[in-house]
């Protein structure tokens, strides 16, 4: 069953189209990711299932119609994106960046509980609790920006391009905590990605994007194998 | 030695109210980046609304309570109708808007008030307080506690409230707020809603001292500019104790440096205002802007 | 017709209408339409700094000040021809300006305006401490000009087309500068100083030289209207001036040369008509109207117009130039 179903998604900038009427779903407790260049229109993708930009076409969370909705609204709804960028309050400390993540749910009570939660997964943002999470290397502020999106208790979470930046070992240990989150709880992944090798061992479907247009799609195991992804994207 | 206490005292009272409205006045640059002209005018027309709830037999305090919560709505009210279709403007554009607010609060007042000055009542006794050997003002005490209580509270609800950590995110980084279900553009009313509040507070302490009329925070604002610009527009509790030292400086420099008296205090200010700005141009506590290509 | 054809036939008709006004107005009429001149003046001054060049001032009044008592003072104590005290009133106020951009280059966008905006406040303090040049509180009395040369116009039209002829020479000289490569490096900067920079523009000279021609403009302004008003004082120089040009600039429309003449048309009646609705509250009605344009045209008259001038070439086939 689809938790996310988008048909014939449009979106511009201004006078500028990017996408061109995509079509993709993420399966409940499912990992799709989207693959492409720089430029294919990946980040502007997940931007449009969440609001922050002008889209035309159906986007459907859980059955029900998303698209044309304000993004704090969609948000509530239980969709926690990790922006381009990381997004981290760079002023506050870890922890209130953390509060701020649990700020659209429902349910307040167990934010005790949920600090702990995430604190097993990311032991190191436990440590640096006070800190201000502007002093925190690129790979703690990545795994603060994936803990702060956990804090919402999102039924899916949108990540994009989590590995940007940073070095292989932490990449591999975020993608672990992605994996592990998804199977434990169920939470369905919309990954973008450049690091296709990467992105393909963790997800069960792969979308190809390219200047706006979905030009291959299928189960992730069916495109590594395929020639042209591997010759293009995966560079072997 | 007591008229230096009693002077440095009394210069941390109206220092207080100078550092108030400096507050509000970066309560709203920092969420916006705009400063709100009208800050003065708003606290100004909350003082009127103060005199018209104790002339109707209203108590003091009750009247006092009334009017910070008329000028928490008002100013919330401000930005929803008047600030917010401007919201993605121009920064000058916004600018203007705020000046338009500002001659139509002083223009509203003087009509339904009229311009001449009315006295204000203080809820402090009239008989100065003695401690030690020294007597200080039961007005600039009492006014100096008011304040002290205000900021502290704000302190409070913005370091320790869900509500004020949403209102700090939204200022900071808005795009990321969205993303945490903040709703932001309410996150900025209730910014000016606090913001009018902090100056009616100023407003009704001050109104004793100058009297009430339609320009009495003209002056005032720009010592509020002062302060703000010497702590630095990027920091509130700079701000505050900008205010603080402003008030104390041109307290002592009225006592103690014959030649400036009263009639050049308000040059001190704009002295202040240049020399800081000359030598640091952040403002003391401000932080530098960081340019990007 | 083109867009540029089309501007060109405007600013024509606009000058043709302006030289008969004199002969079908009344003088008190005529002395607004002055004033009008004279605050466009200014107001393109304030724009060539605060529009094209990114540097707000809140403090352009006290070059308004300082290019009047100039002509005051030469006119009353030395007798100079007023037509002499105007380029030196603008001459003075150039380097004048200039100085003040030195230290104003330390400071970015807000601190700026605070920095001119005590300027602004300190002016009719610092005009009255020098009593024996500027006549204090009481000012300085001049008597209106007449036309030379025989020419049978009375003071108020003679004054109308002097102020006319300034206009003119002024526009067309700022309209060269900016469409120029000085104009280029001017807008680079406000758009983007480090790019700016490296390309090779001196930033800090453009800067203080840009606050030096713009103060120049306001102080030969502010030496007309000594002039046509035939009297100075301090008070009239008071914040207000300032925060008036800089609602004029906004109005009109930033980094437009034409949005200068509608913002001065827009600061002399304005307030007039505000007066005439409501006599109990003519601010309030005033601040009104400035809040209701700023809704409907957040760029000003002149953002406003190009855009509908755009849409009218782009339909037309024209090309489409941005002014």
């Amino acid at each position: 069953m689809a938790l996310l179903e988008v048909a014939g998604l449009e979106a511009q900038y201004g006078w500028t189209k990017v996408l061109h009427g995509l079509s993709f779903a993420v399966d409940v407790g499912g990992i799709t990711t989207i693959l492409g260049a720089n430029g294919a229109g990946k980040t502007t993708t997940l931007r449009a299932v969440c609001g922050m930009v002008k889209t035309a076409g159906e986007v459907r969370f859980d059955g029900h119609r998303i698209a044309g909705r304000a993004t704090e609204d969609i948000v509530r709804l239980g969709i926690a994106h990790v922006p381009e960028g990381r997004g981290t309050f760079m002023q506050l400390t870890v922890e209130e960046n953390l509060r701020l993540g649990a700020y659209a749910r429902a349910s307040r009570g167990t934010l005790a509980g949920d600090l702990r939660r995430v604190f097993e997964y990311f032991p190191v943002l436990g440590d640096r609790q006070r800190q201000i999470a502007g002093s925190l290397s690129g790979g703690e502020q990545q795994m603060l920006a994936v803990a702060r999106a956990l804090m919402l208790r999102p039924r899916l979470l949108l990540l994009d391009e989590p590995s940007l930046g940073l070095a292989p070992l932490v990449v591999r240990e975020i993608f672990r905590i992605v994996r592990t989150i998804n199977r434990e709880e169920r939470v369905g992944v919309l990954l973008v990605e450049q690091n296709a090798a990467m992105a393909l061992d963790l997800a069960d479907h792969a979308y190809l994007l390219e200047t706006g247009r979905v030009v291959m799609s299928g189960p992730a195991e069916t495109l590594r194998k395929d020639d042209a992804i591997r010759r293009s994207y995966l560079g072997y | 030695m007591d008229i230096f206490v009693q002077q440095v005292v009394s210069g941390l009272a109206t220092g207080g109210i100078y550092g108030s409205l400096a507050l509000a006045l970066v309560m709203i640059y920092q969420a916006t980046d705009v400063v709100n002209y009208a800050q003065g005018e708003m606290a100004m027309f909350s003082t009127y609304l103060a005199w018209t709830l104790i002339n109707a037999g209203l108590p003091y305090w009750v009247a006092f309570a009334a009017t910070l919560a008329i000028a928490f709505v008002g100013g919330l009210a401000i930005e929803r109708v008047v600030i917010r279709p401007v919201e993605n403007a121009p920064v000058l554009t916004i600018v203007i808007v705020c000046i338009g607010l500002l001659v139509i609060l002083n223009s509203v007042a003087g009509w339904v008030y009229s311009y001449i000055q009315k006295p204000f009542p203080s809820p402090f006794p009239e008989k100065p307080i003695r401690i030690g050997n020294v007597f200080f003002g039961a007005h600039d005490l009492g006014a100096l506690g008011v304040t002290l209580v205000v900021l502290l509270s704000l302190y409070v609800f913005f370091r320790y409230t869900t509500l004020g950590l949403a209102m700090r995110a939204a200022a900071q980084n808005p795009v990321s707020s969205r993303l945490c279900g903040i709703r932001v553009g309410w996150m900025l009313a209730v910014g000016w809603g606090l913001a009018a509040l902090v100056g009616a507070v100023a407003g009704m302490m001050v109104a004793p001292v100058v009297f009430l009329d339609p320009n009495m925070m003209g002056g005032i604002l720009i010592y509020a500019f002062a302060s703000a610009t010497l702590g630095g527009f990027t920091s509130p509790g700079g701000a505050v104790l900008g205010g603080l030292i402003v008030g104390v400086i041109e307290n002592l420099v009225g006592t103690y440096v014959r030649f400036i008296g009263t009639e050049l205090k308000l040059t001190v200010a704009l002295a202040v205002i240049l020399v800081v700005l000359i030598v640091k141009p952040s403002g003391l506590f401000g932080r530098a802007a960081v340019h990007r290509v | 017709m083109s867009g540029a054809g089309l501007r060109r036939a405007v600013v024509l008709a606009a000058v043709v209408v302006a030289c008969v006004l004199p002969f079908v107005l009344s003088n008190f009429r005529l002395f607004q339409f002055t004033q009008v001149f004279i605050y466009a003046i200014a107001l393109l001054g304030l724009n060539i700094l605060t529009g094209f060049n990114g540097q707000i001032s809140l403090g352009h009044g006290a070059f308004y000040a300082v290019g009047a008592y100039t002509t005051a003072i030469m006119i009353d104590k030395w007798n100079v021809p007023y037509g002499w005290t105007i380029p030196v009133a603008g001459l003075l106020c150039l380097v004048v300006g200039f100085l003040f951009g030195i230290p104003a280059l330390r400071l970015e966008g807000l601190y700026l305006a605070l920095a001119t905006f005590a300027l602004a406040l300190a002016i009719p303090q610092i005009l009255k401490y020098f009593e024996h040049w500027t006549g204090g509180s009481q000012g300085i009395v001049l008597s209106k000009p007449r036309a030379p040369f025989g020419l049978t116009l009375n003071p108020d039209q003679w004054l109308y087309f002097v102020t006319l002829g300034v206009l003119l020479v002024l526009f067309v000289l700022a309209a060269n500068l900016l469409s120029r490569r000085t104009g280029r490096a001017i807008v680079a900067i406000r758009d983007n100083p480090i790019a700016a920079q490296a390309m090779g523009v001196n930033n800090a000279l453009y800067k203080s030289l840009t606050f030096g021609v713009s103060a120049a403009y306001t102080g030969v302004a502010g030496a007309l209207s000594a002039v046509a008003i035939a009297f100075v004082a301090p008070d009239t120089f008071n914040v207000f001036l300032s925060i008036t040009f800089l609602v004029g600039i906004v109005i009109g429309g930033l980094a437009s040369i034409s949005g200068a003449v509608f913002g001065a048309l827009f600061i002399q009646f304005v307030p007039n008509w505000a007066q005439d609705i409501s006599k109990a509250a003519p601010w309030a009605i005033y601040g009104i109207f400035l809040i209701t344009f700023m809704y409907a045209m957040p760029r000003g008259i002149a953002g406003s117009l190009r855009l509908v001038l755009g849409r009218l070439a782009r339909l037309s086939g024209g090309t489409r130039r941005v002014a």
